[in-house]
């Protein structure tokens, strides 16, 4: 189990929420901290794969496990 | 990383054509871009203090029906109400946000709105019935930020 210091769940939320819960989420973290997210929109894959690389912060982990997506993302 | 700029001229006002304004916008802002819808005509439905835009089937053979429908029944009264109903609950049930929850989020992330001031005129439109704190221009002040924007949509 990797570790984390806060937690989303955006389970049941469409496009663009889970993106923009992450955001707020992050807001409220500081540099290093690390986000994990729990999404069911299968477009959030590559939505966070996007974010990512556009905002600076860091996706560690981007996996699928029982019809749920799992990321971490680390704030840059 | 210099911001990147956003600009969206937003003219229609129907409850569908509200969504990829606001979508656009949040996401857009959530991204670190600086980002303006200037309402224009139908547009303008957008700024309204209460939203009530509806869904129309009329004229929109794309639009999915859950049951086959002729055009002549579509636009029977109250069939725009119903249609809008459905289509709430619809999103409601798919985690789809709301155009408030997406205006709300929009406005919290600093997204700029401008109503454009001829439109106003011409509907008769007072500042009374718009969102506070939103401005009001013309053409030029759309072309302000939109000459120096990375994006520019028209919507």
């Amino acid at each position: 189990m990797t570790n984390f210091d806060q937690e989303l769940d955006a389970s049941g939320l469409n496009c663009p929420l889970p993106i923009l819960r992450a955001k707020k989420a992050l807001n409220n973290m500081s540099a290093g901290q690390v986000l994990s997210i729990i999404a069911t929109d299968p477009g959030a894959v590559k939505d966070f794969e996007a974010f990512a690389k556009q905002t600076g912060n860091e996706l560690t982990e981007s996996r699928e496990e029982g019809g749920k997506f799992h990321f971490l993302v680390k704030k840059g | 990383m210099a911001e990147k700029k956003l600009a969206i001229i937003a003219t229609k006002g129907s409850f569908d054509w509200a969504y990829p304004p606001f979508i656009l916008a949040s996401t857009a802002a959530a991204l670190g871009y600086e980002v303006q819808i200037f309402c224009t005509f139908y547009g303008l439905q957008l700024l309204r203090k209460k939203m009530d835009m509806k869904v129309t089937s009329i004229g929109n053979p794309g639009m999915p029906m859950p049951v086959p429908m002729p055009v002549l029944m579509q636009a029977l009264p109250g069939m725009q109400s119903m249609m809008t109903m459905m289509m709430k609950q619809k999103m409601k049930s798919k985690g789809v946000a709301s155009l408030e929850e997406l205006r709300a989020l929009c406005i919290e992330a600093e997204v700029k709105l401008i109503a454009c001031q001829m439109t106003v005129d011409l509907f008769d439109f007072s500042s009374d019935d718009f969102l506070d704190g939103i401005e009001y221009g013309g053409a030029a002040t759309f072309f302000e930020f939109a000459g120096e924007s990375d994006i520019c949509l028209f919507i």
